[in-house]
């Protein structure tokens, strides 16, 4: 028999192309300077997911990810790649959740499924990098959490366990848990496979189903043809019988104090003669400037 | 990101502008596969957006993968390891993406689990994989091999063959080439005999092989003992077993990652692909045609490489305190390779358009005999400008391959002589492709006879109808060269003396090949002031070229053909 997985996907902006106008001036990501792509942890997560699949017959691969309207290319990316069934947990109320609010929506939505074996998530998103979704989430669930998973050794449907290989400061260390289960993925060992272009072609106009008045995005509409249209389930928070008050802002504990514009800049190169003095004198210098200490 | 077509402004201009709506149309048999495949085209435009969207995914594994892989690739090479080809661990890895994200099968009808992208598309797939690595010949061969298969094989070698081509389970080779019948393939030796149940069976040396190790070959073979020369000659499908060896691996200049097999039968057992004795006239001219349309966009990747590592070094190098891009050598040669690469890559295209039309007629006549009458003079038309183009391109896009990477290697000057810049692996890739599929010299004896025979003047002529009021003083250039052109033709066919024309053959082919890419540029230039700029620049050099072309044509004498024999001695 085939195991129900769950892989949890973000759209983040592509921090790792940075170019001159990444920030605005007043310290904000510009997001239209930056392109939103799949975070890149979560496509190793999805691969280990499909992988999963490809060893157990009649496995079944759910790709879940919040966010608006946009973040369905993701899910499409997925579809591209083997997912069997996807949503877009969206809706205003979600706007402004921090990592808390995140999981509990996540958690919610993770319920709405019903019964799963294994839920993956990337270990960390390349936006925030908090690596607390995840473990939060498994938390939340009240089922077992391997964080940082390198790879899966062994799974065994039959007995609803399996072993993996996680990462660990100097080594690694390998760990037996009993399903469900979550899993936070690292980059190191699986190779996320490129998009089936059969796939792409097939789901390329995919769209969201549901009510879609909520929005008013071009893209949701941008569907074309009606073939593949409502292949994206949409789920809004009614849909996933969360709480309004445990959700977006409203649910968010983490308050955002000020923002920092760091910007460092090379100024004047100072020569210091090569001598113990002189360099105990600089050595206090950037003590006194906190560049050291 | 690194995406080899998304960051190709000249690929996208033309898969923009270029008119695809008939290939596309008769390609899909007005989409009637559309109910049956989700991911068959309903329209032009969704063929299209597909097709781009295809591309983008073959751009980003040939940047993201195989470029970075190509210098291990080269390093690495291929070995024969008990009997068995061993690829280099980079081309491995890349051909096992390709298989995954479901692009073996690229023109591969979709009954058989491939695409069905017609050869336009194909050629900038292949154009896009030589850039990142030119020794990654897998992909193209296989579309070769499937597309000859599906073209002339039965429905049970169609059946079992096509679908593992397409998910990449199989390799492909063609098996023509023998150590005495290279260009001459009219002598090929190996033998093709039958038993008394009527079952195959191949004995004899194949050499030069590329992917010989391929799980399927395609094999040209002497099937009538009695017969000599091309009627003697029939074509098999072998299927990979213990009874063909693989005795050895070329040591070559370039394309290291690329496996070059002798291959030995022993009773090989095969089936016929076709009918008898149509091995070389029919089944094998269709493949290394197809096989050279590949090539000549296997050369323009190689140039596009070349062309970039030699802008990216000549503005990073400094020299008497100047990036050395400033320097007119330097961007003559730049400009010039840049030029030509489109010049080579408009005539690409419109090569392919042909071949794509024609081969879509011929389906559409075999699916619908009764409308054979409506298509028969565009079938024919598509037929001889594909069978003249392919051979024009052929030759000028390799020929003009080497010049790039020559010319890139000199502006790296000493540094480009070493192995620690990718330049020098360009300049002994390119070496290979103005030879293999028909050295340039045979695509001149492919093309000269569409040149004089008036198939040449025929399509200038069409194409001087079209309207050029976007570049009126460019166009009276153009037509000046035009008139030598003809001039020089009507003077080759009235001088009366033994090899005179094959001598001058390739000239002519040369300014044939200048006219017609003349008027592609200045058909570029309706849709971009850069083009033309390029069509300046092209059009000022060729009209030279062509006026010393038919000035040495008109006034030789025969001079080198008389005294050749003194000379050599």
């Amino acid at each position: 028999m085939g195991l129900n997985l769950i892989v949890l996907v973000k759209q983040v902006p592509d921090t790792q192309n940075i170019t001159g106008e990444a920030m605005k001036e007043d310290g904000t990501v510009n997001r239209a300077a930056l392109p939103a792509i799949f975070n890149p942890d979560d496509l190793h997560a999805l691969e280990a997911a499909l992988e999963v699949k490809e060893a157990i017959p009649g496995t079944k691969v759910h790709v879940l990810t919040m966010g608006p309207p946009s973040a369905a290319q993701v899910l499409k990316e997925s579809l591209y790649r083997g997912a069997d069934f996807t949503a877009l947990i969206s809706d205003r109320k979600f706007a402004g959740a921090d990592t808390l609010a995140t999981s509990y929506a996540l958690k919610c939505a993770i319920e709405k499924i019903g019964t799963y074996d294994i839920v993956f998530c990337g270990r960390q998103a390349i936006d925030g990098d908090t690596a607390q979704v995840g473990p939060q989430t498994a938390e939340k669930l009240g089922i077992n959490q391997i964080t940082n998973v390198s790879s899966i050794e062994k799974v065994d449907p039959k007995k609803k366990e399996l072993v993996a290989k996680r990462s660990i400061e100097g080594g690694f260390e390998i760990v037996k848990a009993s399903f469900p289960l979550l899993l936070t993925v690292n980059d190191e060992e699986y190779v996320p496979r490129p998009p089936s272009v059969i796939k792409m072609m097939s789901y390329k106009n995919a769209g969201v189903g549901g009510d879609e008045s909520a929005y008013d995005e071009s893209y949701l509409n941008s569907a074309g043809t009606e073939r593949n249209k409502d292949i994206i389930s949409l789920w809004d928070i009614a849909a996933i019988h969360a709480r309004v008050e445990s959700c977006g802002l409203a649910g968010s504990p983490t308050k955002v104090k000020k923002i920092e514009s760091v910007i460092l800049k090379s100024e004047d190169i100072k020569m210091i003669e090569n001598t113990g003095e002189a360099i105990a004198d600089m050595v206090h210098e950037l003590i006194a400037d906190h560049t050291l200490g | 990101m690194e995406n080899y077509f998304l960051d190709n402004e000249d690929i996208l201009f033309h898969l923009k502008h270029m008119d695809l709506d008939r290939i596309i149309t008769l390609r899909e048999d007005n989409f009637k596969e559309a109910e049956q495949f989700p991911f068959a085209p309903l329209n032009v435009e969704d063929a299209k957006d597909s097709y781009a969207k295809v591309l983008s995914v073959i751009g980003e594994i040939c940047g993201e993968n195989l470029a970075p892989k190509a210098v291990e690739i080269d390093e690495e090479g291929v070995a024969l390891e008990d009997g068995e080809v061993r690829y280099a661990k980079g081309t491995k890895e890349v051909l096992d993406l390709f298989a995954k994200a479901d692009l073996m099968g690229f023109s591969i009808p979709r009954t058989y689990n491939g695409l069905n992208f017609p050869s336009i598309i194909l050629t900038i797939a292949a154009e896009i994989i030589s850039r990142a690595d030119a020794s990654f010949l897998n992909f193209g061969l296989q579309q070769d091999i499937g597309e000859t298969l599906n073209k002339f094989g039965s429905e049970s070698q169609k059946e079992e063959i096509l679908p593992k081509l397409a998910s990449g389970e199989y390799g492909s080779a063609m098996i023509l080439t023998e150590p005495d019948a290279g260009s001459d393939l009219q002598a090929v030796n190996l033998k093709a005999h039958q038993d008394a149940n009527g079952n195959w069976y191949l004995n004899g040396v194949k050499r030069f092989i590329t992917n010989g190790n391929g799980d399927v070959g395609l094999v040209l073979a002497r099937s009538e003992e009695d017969l000599s020369g091309a009627r003697g000659l029939s074509f098999f499908l072998y299927k990979r077993d213990e009874h063909m060896k693989i005795r050895r691996l070329e040591h070559k200049l370039g394309i290291h990652g690329s496996p070059t097999c002798e291959l030995q039968f022993n009773n090989a057992p095969a089936t016929l692909v076709g009918e008898r004795k149509r091995g070389l006239s029919k089944y094998t001219m269709w493949l290394m045609n197809s096989a050279r349309l590949g090539i000549a966009a296997q050369a323009a990747g190689i140039a596009e490489a070349a062309y970039r590592e030699a802008y990216k070094y000549a503005c990073e190098r400094i020299q008497f305190d100047h990036p050395i891009l400033e320097f007119p050598p330097i961007y003559e040669m730049l400009t010039e390779m840049k030029v030509a690469i489109e010049a080579g890559r408009t005539l690409l295209y419109e090569t392919a358009r042909f071949v794509d039309l024609k081969e879509g007629l011929e389906e559409m006549k075999e699916r619908y005999p009764e409308k054979a009458a409506e298509i028969k003079a565009d079938l024919k038309k598509y037929s001889r400008l594909a069978n003249l183009f392919t051979p024009l391109v052929k030759a000028f896009n390799t020929e003009m391959a080497n010049k790039a990477a020559y010319d890139a290697l000199q502006i790296h000057g000493g540094t480009g002589y070493m192995h620690d810049f990718i330049v020098e692996r360009l300049y002994r890739d390119a070496r290979i492709t103005n030879i293999y599929e028909g050295t340039t010299q045979l695509q001149i004896v492919a093309a000269i006879g569409g040149v004089t025979s008036g198939t040449a003047a025929a399509i200038i002529d069409e194409y001087e109808q079209e309207d050029y009021s976007h570049v009126p003083e460019l166009h009276k250039e153009l037509l000046s060269a035009k008139f030598n052109f003809e001039k020089t033709l009507v003077g080759v066919r009235e001088v009366d003396k033994k090899d005179f024309l094959t001598y001058h053959s390739r000239r002519l082919v040369e300014m044939a090949t200048d006219i017609i890419q003349g008027y592609l540029l200045l058909r570029d230039a309706a849709y971009s002031d850069r083009k033309k700029k390029v069509a300046e620049v092209f059009i000022e050099k060729m009209a030279a070229r062509v006026k010393a072309n038919m000035s040495f044509i008109l006034d030789d004498k025969g001079v080198l053909i008389d005294n050749y024999s003194e000379i050599l001695g």
